[in-house]
Parts: C-alpha cells; sequence; structure tokens
C-alpha cells in the first residue's frame, strides 16, 4: 500500500516527507510502547502510534519504519519533524483512535508483522 | 577493508539526556550504510545497540561505547559505571523491568531490552558488579 493512499484513507495531514508519499509500505504496527516495536517489527513498515517524544523517530530509523502516524490527533512539535525529515521518515498525524486507524487499514489490505514466536 | 583493519568508533552517552539516547547508534548506522554493509547486519547491531544505549540511559547515568568494525564483525563494547545488575537471569526475562514510570511513560520499560539483544546480536555476554557498573559485549557477525 502507498503511503499516499494510507493518508487518505485515515485523512491524515501530511507533516513531513511529502516527497515520500508514492513510497510502498508491506506491513504495520500499532503500539505505544516502543519496547515492543523493537521486537516485532518488520521492513518497509508503517508505525501507528499515540507517542510523541524522539524516541519514536529513533525507533523508526532503527528499524527502517518509512511512515509514522500519530493517531488521536496528536502532532509533534518542530524537532520532531526536523529529525524526521533528516531520516527520511514521512509523519502523518490523524484524528482517529489507533483503534480505527489500525481497522481502516486492515480492513484496506494493509497487514501486521510477524506474531510473537 | 583489508581482513586485518579494525575501525574504532567511541561514544560518550551522556546521563539523563533521554530526548539524545540513540544518537550514537544512529551515529554507527550511517557509517555501516556508507561502508555498504550488508542490510541485515546493520539492523541487527542498530537494534541492539540502540537497545542497549537506552538501557545505559535508563538505569546508569549514561557511560561509553566502543564500536569495533572489521571485515568480520562489529563488535559493541557499552560500559556503564551504574548500580549494575542484581539478578541476571531475571534481568534476561522477557517482561522484567525495574525501569521507572516516567521511562515507561515515554514507551520504554517493558523488560524487553536485554532479551532483544540477545536477539539481535550473534553473542553477548554482561560482566556486572553491584555499585560499580555494568559492561556489556556484543558481536554480530558479517
Amino acid at each position: 500500500m502507498k503511503l499516499k493512499d494510507i493518508q487518505q484513507l485515515l485523512g491524515a495531514e501530511v507533516l513531513s516527507g511529502t516527497e515520500f508519499i508514492e513510497r510502498h509500505a508491506y506491513h504495520a504496527c500499532a503500539s505505544d510502547l516502543l519496547s515492543d516495536v523493537l521486537v516485532h517489527v518488520d521492513n518497509q513498515s508503517v508505525l501507528l502510534t499515540g507517542l510523541c517524544n524522539p524516541q519514536v523517530i529513533r525507533t523508526a530509523e532503527m528499524l527502517d519504519i518509512i511512515c509514522i502516524v500519530f493517531v488521536r490527533g496528536k502532532v509533534p512539535d518542530e524537532s520532531l519533524i526536523d529529525m524526521a525529515n533528516e531520516r527520511e521518515v514521512c509523519l502523518l498525524s490523524t484524528r482517529l483512535t489507533m483503534f480505527s486507524a489500525s481497522g481502516i487499514l486492515y480492513a484496506s489490505g494493509l497487514r501486521g508483522g510477524n506474531s510473537v514466536e | 577493508m583489508l581482513n586485518s583493519d579494525v575501525m574504532t568508533l567511541n561514544f560518550t552517552v551522556s546521563p539523563e539526556d533521554f530526548t539524545r539516547a540513540g544518537e550514537a547508534s544512529s551515529n554507527v548506522k550511517s557509517k555501516l550504510k556508507q561502508m555498504g554493509v550488508h542490510p541485515d547486519v546493520i539492523r541487527k547491531v542498530s537494534i541492539a545497540m540502540y537497545e542497549g544505549e537506552i538501557n545505559m540511559v535508563i538505569h546508569a547515568d549514561g557511560g561509553h561505547i566502543t564500536v569495533d568494525i572489521s571485515a568480520e564483525s562489529v563488535t559493541m563494547e557499552l560500559k556503564d559505571q551504574g548500580p549494575g545488575i542484581e539478578d541476571i537471569d531475571k534481568a534476561m526475562e522477557a517482561g522484567y523491568s525495574t525501569a521507572p514510570d516516567s521511562i515507561r511513560a515515554l514507551g520504554f520499560g517493558a523488560g524487553m531490552g536485554l532479551p532483544n539483544m540477545q536477539k539481535y546480536s550473534d553473542e553477548m555476554d554482561i560482566t556486572t558488579e553491584l555499585g560499580v557498573g555494568t559492561t556489556v559485549r556484543m558481536i554480530v557477525y558479517m
């Protein structure tokens, strides 16, 4: 699924990485627990989260996550947007809850990564 | 890179500045990318080192990281002068954590750090002494 499709499906605002909106995401995960994200995420992923701190961007960087969707209308501050720009991570913000946003993306064909071993 | 060549990178992890935690791992990741190292190796090193770096900030007031990159492996040594680990077996259990609530609110402290470091490194050993500090050595083979 293209990031552009995710943005449209969630009615999300693009906060950074407009130039990457044509990229493909193959998996998604939704979590407010970065510890868990670091254990379970696959390549070329999208992260849906309500967390808005610099470690969200760093976690994305370490895992090659290409897009972060901030749910529940969260908008990170400028410093986080700058960090994301430097790391070529696309940032989206949607007013939907994590459950609703995940459900819409799942119903449109996007799947999660590996389940717990 | 010749077989005998080793590149050493040194980092100081600053204490109590959680916003900067991960800078060293980010640096190493960029360096490995520049060197054309295989993406799977980069991923393993990045995740293992990032977890370790976060641990140093949460539990040990920072510390020092040395990374040796050779044609065969990436060796990371994370050394701190924190309180030490009282029970390593317990610390290695998934879900066991002594992190404070302030850290949990930031999305960490789920007790997955050490098990995840072991999962992503090919070799890992921990030496620790209460009141003196902890050294974690991790190797990822190319």
